[in-house]
């Protein structure tokens, strides 16, 4: 590297950093996760229940031929539950896990916005302690001095019991 | 111009692949008496083709030996040379040869050059016959070889080395890797590698660690002796080691004339050693095959999922003209909704009629492309018979009828294994031996028929054998004597012929590698359980038996009964529910106080409450005699579900769960219903299971 950089070099360097994240709210928090892994975004539509699973579970929709999860983000959270009104919003996530595709909604009170966020600015998430479960938070960010939770969304989708039964699986 | 010729590499082996399939049943069907040269000229035509495509894609190891056989069948061809039995033998180990050479290549794995060779080699001894044996050699060697050959009296004034070396059986457990060794040695100078098979035991007595091999290695040029012996310090001790000068004259006689005819020298299996062998240069019958079975095996087992179909073009024009038919409706309906009054309505549901035949004709052809017929499973059966069948010394007929059946992709991937463990039964147990069958006033030859057909939403594939069929006394004892069955059982005929699908049944009076381990039927019944199917037995002494196997036309469509229980929709399998009926109170019996029964006849049935094993809170019916009893058998579970209500009986198309969530107990997958909402389907088993918890 020399002493000299090019303004524009710098620029360049600095957007490379830059990460997208879709922001949406829970109650008071605001939470992100990563563009990318976002499929869509739809309105919330009464889904088929699934027996003999974790509440947040609130079971299965079709999403154009497929059969796709829907789980409450609020309940997996521990956070008070909250009717369904025609604004909640399911944001329909996508990653792959071991080799194979999977798609998962999450219920969520309000997507608020897409930010830029420069992945050095992310910090790790500190230990909270017993009460919040950190497992799935990948680090906070600041936009607009409010903060951001970003999501680790292959956690999510994989402790969600998106593997089949036997490996991460909480069966009791 | 440069072309990714990999991209094409799968379309090659495809065809390869159905090229040897089309050789190996035109093989079969070649009749020794009366040659029909057409069959001689689609197997011609077909080895024809494997060449070109493997001398254009570089494989040319096939090429090359594809050529041998295309010569040999040239001939046929011509009728300059007559077709024999051992002939078409030949030819059939070259296709399984070649099989085994593409699907290494396919894999990326190494070809076994050890059977290549000897596959080749048989095939150039019938190619030259016996009296042209000293051309062999020629033929034989690669043309380095024979080039080194021809070139050894030039270089008679050269200096060298020879050295014999045997090691002892536990060499290899020491670390030591003669191949290693003589790759060392061939860097020093002009290697030639003699191997002696004289030590080396029968396959079955073979421990593939212990080394039976020993060499005798002429090493060629000016190499100082301490060099050789360093090579060979680590194995001083365990193994005969003598190394002499050469001597020219002595060498070149132990090239030129052959071994003594019990030594048979071989090609060693590692490339760089490869051209610098010798090959032998006596020709015998009946060389010992050192191939490597057990890697075989796996190869074949590696190459048998397929991914991709092949469709005839007729379906997929019907597909496109449907499409078409389809587009045309939906204009049609626009156009009537873009302003509607209410005189149009007779349009419109016109309209809603084409569209409704448009999508079922179209859902028809759409699962007719997954639909392949049975043939792709019969075709491997006169192979596997012909080989069996000389294997016992029996004479066996295979008739193959309805080969033209057609069967969902995903039933002919699964049933192939089991067709061929109950064809191996027909053949080891059914069938007798000749003088028996004409003992019993019976045709020596016997015969196995493959019949498919369709009975109703299903398909039939039945193995039919004229042999001595299944003694129903001597199952009955063996299975007491086995500890299976309690001597004071009364069995009907036909719970004694299901007794052979008992795990760890066996009548065999001793183990064969064909069949008789007592493993097998159990599984054969259980694969084709889990492909929604059952398996029934007819036998008929002395005259053969015939096992039929009943499944479903297609995996992905199921008939459906959905049922409900309060505001939810759940599907149970049409083929499960034995009956639906309303209970009264007077049927019911509790078991301790808990489990409830009811009486089905004769027979006590437990009850399983959908809404307890569901949690479904919003049910109507909590009190038995207020829903209904749906009586279900899963796999030999019966039970009664209680339900709020019978919905209606629908066909459902069969969705995942676990692709994006995870497997539910008491569920086997989901469907979509008519609104779009999903249903459960339901799995009995698991069910009973959940709600004995």
């Amino acid at each position: 590297m020399t002493q000299e950089t090019d303004p524009q070099e710098v620029e360049e360097i600095k957007r490379g950093n830059f990460l997208q994240f879709l922001s949406f709210t829970l109650g008071e928090e605001e939470y992100g996760v990563d563009i990318l892994s976002v499929q869509e975004i739809r309105s919330w539509e009464p889904v088929s229940r699934i027996p003999n699973v974790p509440s947040y579970e609130k079971g299965v929709v079709n999403l154009r031929g497929a059969i796709v999860p829907i789980i409450d983000l609020r309940e997996r959270f521990n956070l008070a539950h909250s009717e369904y009104t025609n604004l909640t919003v399911v944001v329909v996530l996508q990653t792959t896990l071991k080799g194979r595709s999977r798609t998962m909604g999450v219920v969520v009170d309000s997507v608020s916005d897409v930010n830029d966020i420069d992945a050095d600015s992310i910090q790790n998430a500190p230990d909270f302690g017993t009460k919040v479960s950190t497992e799935f938070i990948s680090g906070l960010a600041l936009v607009d001095e409010r903060m951001l939770i970003l999501l680790d969304v292959k956690k999510l989708l994989k402790l969600d019991g998106a593997d089949d039964a036997g490996e991460d699986d909480d069966e009791s | 111009m440069s072309i990714d010729m990999a991209q094409f590499h799968q379309v090659f082996f495809e065809e390869s692949f159905e090229g040897l399939d089309i050789m190996e049943s035109g093989l079969l069907n070649l009749d020794m008496g009366d040659v029909d040269s057409e069959v001689i000229n689609t197997i011609f035509r077909a080895a024809h083709s494997i060449k070109g495509g493997s001398g254009t894609f570089g494989f040319s190891a096939v090429s090359n030996y594809t050529h041998v056989m295309e010569t040999l069948l040239d001939e046929m061809r011509d009728g300059r040379r007559q077709v024999t039995q051992s002939a078409v033998d030949v030819l059939l180990g070259s296709v399984d040869c070649l099989r085994e050479m593409l699907s290494a290549i396919q894999d990326e794995n190494e070809i076994d050059e050890v059977s290549v060779a000897e596959h080749k080699k048989a095939l150039e001894i019938e190619l030259n016959g016996k009296q042209e044996n000293s051309q062999v050699v020629d033929v034989d060697i690669p043309e380095q070889a024979a080039n080194e050959i021809t070139a050894i009296p030039n270089d008679s004034s050269e200096s060298g080395w020879k050295i014999s070396f045997c090691p002892h059986a536990d060499l290899l457990k020491t670390g030591n890797d003669p191949v290693r060794m003589f790759r060392e040695l061939s860097e020093l100078g002009d290697l030639e590698v003699i191997v002696d098979l004289q030590g080396v035991p029968p396959l079955f007595d073979l421990d593939p660690e212990e080394c039976h091999l020993s060499w005798t290695l002429i090493l060629k040029g000016d190499v100082p002796r301490e060099e050789i012996d360093d090579i060979f310090d680590w194995v001083e001790d365990e193994c005969d080691l003598s190394i002499q000068v050469l001597n020219p004259l002595e060498e070149s006689i132990s090239i030129q004339q052959p071994e003594p005819s019990s030594v048979v020298d071989q090609a060693i299996p590692v490339a760089s050693l490869a051209t610098e062998n010798p090959v032998n240069s006596e020709p015998k019958k009946g060389i010992p095959v050192v191939a490597k079975p057990a890697k075989s095996e796996e190869k074949k087992a590696k190459a048998a999922a397929s991914t991709s179909i092949r469709v005839d073009t007729g379906k997929i024009d019907t597909l496109i003209n449907m499409v078409g038919e389809l587009v045309i409706t939906q204009s049609m309906l626009s156009l009537v909704g873009e302003d509607f009054t209410s005189d149009k309505i007779d349009q419109l549901k016109n309209g809603l009629v084409q569209l409704e035949r448009h999508t079922r004709e179209l859902q028809e052809s759409v699962m007719n492309i997954r639909m392949l017929p049975i043939s792709f499973v019969f075709s491997r059966f006169p192979r596997l018979v012909h080989d069996l069948s000389s294997k016992l010394d029996k004479k066996i007929e295979l008739k193959l009828v309805g080969e033209h059946t057609e069967v969902d992709k995903t039933v002919v991937e699964l049933i192939s294994d089991p067709l061929v463990h109950l064809v191996r039964n027909s053949l080891d147990h059914g069938i007798e031996m000749p003088a028996d069958r004409i003992a019993a006033g019976k045709p020596e030859m016997g015969t196995i028929t493959l019949e498919a057909y369709h009975r109703g939403g299903n398909i039939v594939i039945e193995v039919k054998d004229d042999g001595k069929g299944l003694n129903k006394d001597f199952l009955r004892t063996k299975a007491i004597e086995k500890g299976l069955l309690d001597p004071d059982t009364v069995l009907t005929d036909k719970q004694c012929y299901e007794l052979i699908f008992m795990a760890g049944f066996s009548t065999a009076e001793k183990l064969t590698d064909v069949s008789g381990r007592g493993v097998g039927m159990d599984v054969v019944r259980r694969n084709i359980q889990s492909l929604g199917g059952n398996i029934e037995i007819t036998s008929n002494l002395g005259f053969g038996s015939t096992i039929s196997i009943n499944l479903p036309l297609t995996l992905a469509i199921l008939d459906g009964q959905s049922i409900a229980v309060g505001d939810e929709t759940f599907i149970v399998p049409l083929g499960s529910i034995i009956e639906s009926i309303k209970i009264s109170d007077k049927m019911v019996n509790r078991v301790a106080g808990k489990g409830e029964t009811f009486r089905l006849r004769d027979e006590y049935l437990p009850i399983v409450r959908m809404h307890h094993v569901f949690n479904v809170e919003s049910a109507k019916a909590t009190k038995l005699t207020e829903g209904l009893l749906v009586v279900v058998d899963g796999q030999g579970v019966r039970c009664g579900l209680f339900v709020d209500d019978l919905l209606g009986q629908q066909q459902v198309v069969i969705k995942s769960l676990e692709a994006n969530y995870r497997r539910v107990e008491g569920v086997s997958s989901a469907t979509i219903l008519g609104d779009g909402s999903v249903a459960l389907i339901l799995d009995i088993p698991g069910l009973v299971r959940l709600s004995n918890q």
